[in-house]
């Protein structure tokens, strides 16, 4: 990891002189990478949903936007988390498992009242978040092992509660955490105004408090943060908890939605999750990243899987390949403009 | 003599932390192996031994792989991928004959290994997102090729699966042979050498002059094909050409078992011995929790508190 970061002294001396000679354009230059490294993916967004509303018919009609963004919605909340988390330079793994383990627990509490169901997943994810990041924070481990053990672990815990995956727990019609997940407010479902209302207050959380200046600093140099006076490991701690508990609010609301714990979901969402949170312009470095930009890569990864579906004679495994292809794409074209960047 | 004293404590738990990072997995496997011959019945035969060593086999020869990966402080994601992808290729070219279809098989990993190591070397994007970016993109690929559980009838592949030399299975002698080679490799080659300075710290070996670059992508394009061979081998065994299971979560127990067998995650040391042991103690952890009826769920929750206890201990030679 630390291996682009310690290349970079390298690259910026023997680019030096280029950069010098042109003070000017490149100024210029670096506002336009910014720009598009913010909304690069906004714009892919527009055009593809714009070329897609042409080319299919049921593509644009209210039906198919409603269905899509109900289907965003749970990934989204767990790649917020996971974009505080990557804003801090880490990575985590485990969302995939605490998502899952997060709709068993919603559906098994369910019979003990819709606070329960929606407690429950919040605190179990959130403690294993709090492990996370105290062994990431505190034992100094990396981010990837840590969290690959957590995803393990999580997921050890799912099948330890439904008899080896074997017992699925229902959530009853009628109630209130039901009504939750498939309810419709203003004929869109409540899982995107509650996705909505948790972006807009992550988006003020990490850009107005002081709490979301540490996540930036953590991330830009622990080092000097730490010489600043940020308490480090209390922010790498908060970041991990907060991803555990959403992606544990994620599978809860999933839950709802399907009217049940289902054992198999989450497996390779933690990389759907990075996925959107790099295309959205967060750098995988830390230091620099967007709320809104996660939304963005999100809805982009959706849509394209939406097209993939309607074009019908594509089997769905090419929105693995697609997926993949665009994520190599975003992480060269952000590497480059990244290092436009640097050298001035 | 109080000077004495106060001074021997942190000596001693020092070298007992080294001899634990250094030794502590072949203590570990030889633990298991004595708890196991007390309590599990019919350990001790020939044929409990070739079935946990042919389990294993496919996971020892991935981890060769990402021991050399992580030994330049990066990370392979994608060996389960590729691992899938051997095994839709087999499947698609057998026809052929088996050495077109494994030609075929190193051809697409080495493109694999190829995209991982240019991604990292040439674009200096981080490993864990390169090799991710394949990951998804190479499952997908081998879905693609083959969309299903394919059975394969051939009996060259067969007897690769399930024959053997004078009782003991072709797969252990790969598994062997190729945990030799790596070793020899690294330590006593340049390019070995070069590739645990690169690790140590790239930009030094970058101003000393190495090829860094090319070394890299010689590592990728290594950790693929033995990835690539642990896939056919996999599929030999099975009979079957299986793209949506074959592979799974194999990247986190590759990594493991290197993490185990005591290489830092930090790069510029490799442990192959280690390495090979690190599997054996996870093959052997969980054959125990399931000979003895624990479910599933415990056995991963296991494997989940050893990586971690790994891990940690591995930390502080890192520091060093």
């Amino acid at each position: 990891m630390t291996a682009t970061k310690t290349d970079a002294p390298v690259t910026t001396a023997s680019d030096e002189p280029a950069d010098a000679t042109a003070p000017v354009g490149s100024a210029r230059s670096e506002r336009l990478s910014a720009l598009v490294q913010q909304h690069g993916a906004l714009a892919v967004l527009v055009l593809v949903s714009i070329v897609a509303s042409f080319s299919f018919d049921s593509f644009a009609t209210g039906d198919n936007v409603s269905n899509m963004a109900t289907g965003s919605a749970f990934l989204a909340i767990v790649a917020l988390g996971m974009t505080f988390v990557i804003v801090t330079g880490g990575i985590d793994l485990s969302v995939g498992s605490l998502f899952a383990l997060g709709g068993v627990l919603a559906a098994w509490g369910s019979r003990h009242g819709t606070l329960v169901a929606l407690l429950l997943p919040l605190v179990v994810c959130g403690l294993i978040g709090v492990v996370n990041g105290l062994l990431v924070a505190r034992s100094r481990l990396a981010p990837f092992i840590v969290t690959l053990a957590a995803m393990l672990g999580a997921r050890g815990l799912m099948l330890a509660i439904t008899d080896e995956g074997a017992n699925t727990y229902l959530i009853g019609k009628g109630s209130f955490l039901a009504e939750l997940g498939q309810g419709t407010t203003l004929g869109l479902g409540n899982p995107v105004w509650i996705t909505l209302a948790l972006f807009v207050a992550g988006a003020v959380v990490l850009r107005r408090t002081r709490f979301g200046q540490h996540v930036y600093a953590v991330g830009g140099n622990e080092d000097a943060a730490a010489l600043m006076g940020v308490p480090v490991a209390r922010t790498k701690i908060a970041v991990y908890t907060l991803s555990g508990a959403l992606a544990g609010l994620a599978g809860a609301l999933n839950a709802a939605w399907l009217a049940s714990g289902v054992t198999i979901l989450g497996n390779g969402m933690e990389l759907d999750a990075i996925s959107a949170v790099v295309i959205g312009g967060t750098l995988l470095t830390g230091g620099l990243g967007y709320v809104s930009g996660s939304l963005v890569g999100v809805l982009l990864l959706k849509v394209i899987q939406n097209i993939i579906n309607q074009i019908g004679s594509l089997d769905s495994s090419y929105q693995l390949v697609v997926s993949g292809a665009f994520l190599a794409l975003v992480v060269i074209a952000q590497t480059w403009l990244g290092r436009r960047r640097q050298l001035v | 003599m109080a000077e004495a004293t106060l001074r021997t404590p942190p000596l001693d738990r020092a070298r007992v932390l080294q001899w634990l990072q250094t030794y502590g997995v072949y203590a570990g496997v030889a633990l298991l192996l004595v708890v196991n011959i007390v309590i599990t019945p019919h350990f001790m035969s020939a044929e409990n031994f070739r079935t946990q060593a042919v389990q294993v086999a496919p996971v020892i020869i991935v981890a060769l792989g990402m021991a050399l990966v992580i030994g330049t402080e990066g990370v392979d994601l994608s060996v389960g991928a590729v691992m899938a992808l051997a095994a839709s290729v087999t499947a698609l070219y057998l026809g052929y004959g088996l050495l077109p279809a494994l030609l075929v098989v190193a051809l697409f990993a080495a493109g694999v290994g190829l995209a991982n190591g240019a991604l990292v070397a040439f674009i200096g994007v981080q490993p864990i997102v390169a090799t991710l970016a394949l990951m998804v993109g190479g499952r997908g690929l081998a879905l693609v090729l083959l969309p299903q559980l394919e059975d394969l009838r051939n009996p060259a592949l067969a007897s690769l699966g399930s024959g053997g030399v004078a009782g003991i299975p072709y797969l252990i002698l790969i598994a062997a042979a190729l945990a030799l080679l790596v070793a020899f490799v690294v330590r006593r080659t340049t390019f070995g050498r070069q590739l645990l300075a690169i690790g140590d710290s790239r930009p030094a070996a970058q101003l000393a002059g190495l090829p860094v670059r090319r070394v890299l992508i010689i590592v990728y394009v290594a950790c693929a094909l033995l990835a690539a061979v642990a896939g056919v081998l996999a599929t030999a065994r099975l009979q079957a050409s299986d793209p949506t299971s074959l592979g799974n979560l194999m990247e986190l127990s590759a990594i493991t078992a290197v993490v185990v067998g005591g290489t830092p995650l930090t790069g510029g040391r490799v442990n192959i011995a280690g390495t090979v042991a690190g599997a054996v103690l996870i093959q052997l952890l969980t054959a125990t929790l399931i000979k003895h009826d624990l479910p599933p769920s415990w056995t991963q929750i296991a494997q989940a508190i050893v990586i971690v206890c790994a891990v940690y201990a591995a930390r502080g030679r890192g520091k060093r």
